[in-house]
């Protein structure tokens, strides 16, 4: 969505609200409220621990909330609704709401023993039942668009740290997501690869995609995202326009971050 | 190109660049010669030997025929033993409480009774149990047999094997399954996969870099423990051998003829480790062997 204007229109991407998390007794996240429109590119910013990756990993449903709910295009993923009671659903149930989310690890977590092209398709052809030729068609489609289409027979060892990212990328759209979640893309490469990792990124967000970036890279906020969200100690200290909350930030806390890291 | 580099060039550059001379190993060499020379003569020389006894004896039908029932044993046992253990450590890792405590308590069991105790049990099983029966709980029996029919002198060996080597084995994928990195499954479960299929297609594959090499030990002490069957007179290779020499009393021929035999059946299951090491080591490598020495080939001609 590239016309801010606060209030959605139709289904919200995403829907959080009032979530709580806790590991133990130690509380991860703190009654977050956020919403996503389709196609609307939010970064999520703040010190590390402040509970951006995990307030990730529970739209999927990789954490477990202990309040709240999360909807993730009006429908819930992990959880069904029984008056009042959010019960764990199946694995199956789980599985299925979870195709259409795509997301992207710090560490890439391609499978070692499988090429590259083989990467890309094992989900779509087992999980969703892609017929295999459509599915390489698709994949091949996907490698070229990140710019590694001559790559398709290596294997994840053979490639750097961007090339491998990038083939984390083009395996996640494999799935056809409606919605993308990236848990710190550049955080683990080496300076000098992570532009091409962006420059996937700013491409997916030119078409539409809806995505939720948890980065350190303020320059890459403050060009790409829509909103940007300020994390701190499992709350959202600050929520709003990129430009408004990496230029002019209301919150002290905010401010003290970005002089710290810019 | 700092100060190392200028004072070197003022003095003489070094022509050549040689390896240190390997006395020890010339040294070590000898004596090995020397040595497997003396056990060769003595073999020889020795008529208690009696080698051509052994060459009567080595592919003689009696001989084979064990042979094969070692081969026999040792595959079927394996098999059921790698598909027991497999559920066992899925089971070890589960959240289900009860599969992990059975799990638990069958790697404590079997672990703890020695083999040759279990087997003789099994063998036994009649005095305990003298007939089987099929029936509902607590209800009338729909089906009844004689123990000593179901539990034959070859399904004790099988099935005494198969309990006591599936501990081992549950053990062996556990560890493998541990190795593989955590990240593996979240991506697995981030793209939909349930957790058979994850199990299946992503997590036991890479899991078996980490559990051939043991997996290949336990198939070898398998191969060889098969002679521990020979106690229920299951006629496998050392009790064949042992029906001939209590006949002939050509006791030490025969055994180097079972020696022989468990030799090239443990060469045959290394030359095969190899291979499925080969296998499940793709991707692994970063590039293959020969790749790799034809890059640092071509690496050492440009350097020169």
């Amino acid at each position: 969505m590239k016309d801010f204007d606060g209030k959605p229109v139709g289904v919200p991407a995403v829907d959080i609200r009032g979530v709580h998390k806790l590991y133990g007794s130690l509380h991860v996240l703190h009654e977050v409220d956020l919403v996503v429109a389709p196609g609307e590119v939010v970064c999520l910013i703040g010190p590390s621990g402040s509970g951006k990756s995990t307030l990730l990993r529970c739209i999927n449903n990789l954490e477990k909330i202990q309040a709240g709910v999360i909807y993730v295009d009006g429908g819930l993923v992990g959880y069904r609704q029984v008056g009042q009671d959010l019960i764990e659903t199946t694995q199956r149930q789980t599985c299925r709401a979870r195709q259409h989310i795509g997301m992207v690890f710090q560490q890439f977590n391609l499978f070692g023993h499988r090429t590259v092209l083989q990467n890309l398709i094992e989900a779509p052809i087992h999980v969703q039942g892609t017929p295999r030729e459509q599915a390489i068609e698709r994949a091949k489609t996907l490698l070229s668009r990140v710019g590694l289409a001559d790559k398709h027979a290596a294997y994840p060892a053979q490639l750097s740290g961007g090339q491998q990212q990038r083939v984390a990328i083009a395996r996640a759209l494999c799935m056809r997501p409606k919605l993308m979640l990236f848990d710190e893309p550049t955080s683990a490469l080496d300076p000098e690869l992570v532009g091409e990792v962006l420059d996937v990124l700013r491409d997916l967000a030119r078409n539409d995609m809806t995505m939720m970036v948890v980065t350190h890279e303020i320059g890459f906020a403050r060009q790409v995202a829509d909103t940007v969200v300020f994390m701190d100690q499992g709350r959202i200290v600050e929520h709003g326009p990129a430009a408004e909350v990496l230029e002019s930030p209301h919150q002290e806390r905010t401010k003290r971050f970005l002089e710290r890291v810019s | 190109m700092s100060g190392a580099m200028t004072s070197l060039e003022s003095k003489d550059l070094p022509s050549r660049i040689l390896p240190r001379k390997r006395y020890g190993n010339w040294l070590a060499g000898t004596v090995l010669a020397l040595v497997v020379l003396l056990v060769l003569r003595s073999a020889f020389t020795n008529r208690n030997f009696s080698w051509p006894t052994f060459g009567h004896y080595l592919l003689s039908p009696a001989i084979l025929f064990g042979l094969a029932r070692t081969i026999e044993l040792a595959v079927i046992a394996m098999a059921l033993s790698i598909l027991v253990g497999i559920a066992l450590a899925i089971m070890r890792q589960s959240s289900n409480r009860v599969l992990n405590a059975v799990s638990g308590a069958y790697i404590w069991l079997f672990r703890a009774t020695p083999l040759l105790v279990l087997l003789l049990l099994l063998y036994n099983m009649a005095a305990l149990y003298p007939q089987i029966a099929l029936g509902i709980p607590f209800g009338p029996d729909l089906f009844t047999v004689g123990t000593n029919t179901v539990i034959t002198v070859a399904g004790a060996a099988i099935l005494g094997l198969t309990l006591h080597e599936a501990a081992y084995c549950a053990e062996i994928f556990r560890a493998g399954l541990i190795s593989v990195e955590h990240g593996q499954r979240e991506a697995a479960e981030a793209l939909g996969m349930s957790s058979a299929l994850m199990m299946r297609r992503i997590v036991l594959p890479q899991a078996m870099r980490a559990i051939v090499p043991p997996l290949t030990n336990q198939f070898v002490n398998v191969v060889k423990t098969t002679s521990i069957v020979s106690v229920i007179s299951m006629p496998e290779l050392l009790y064949s051998a042992q029906i001939i020499y209590a006949r002939t009393y050509e006791t030490i021929p025969l055994l180097l003829v079972v020696t022989f035999w468990y030799l090239v059946l443990t060469a045959l299951l290394t030359v095969a480790q190899h291979y499925v090491e080969q296998h499940f080591n793709r991707g692994r490598a970063g590039i293959s062997a020969p790749a790799s020495r034809k890059l640092s080939r071509l690496a050492l001609e440009a350097g020169r």
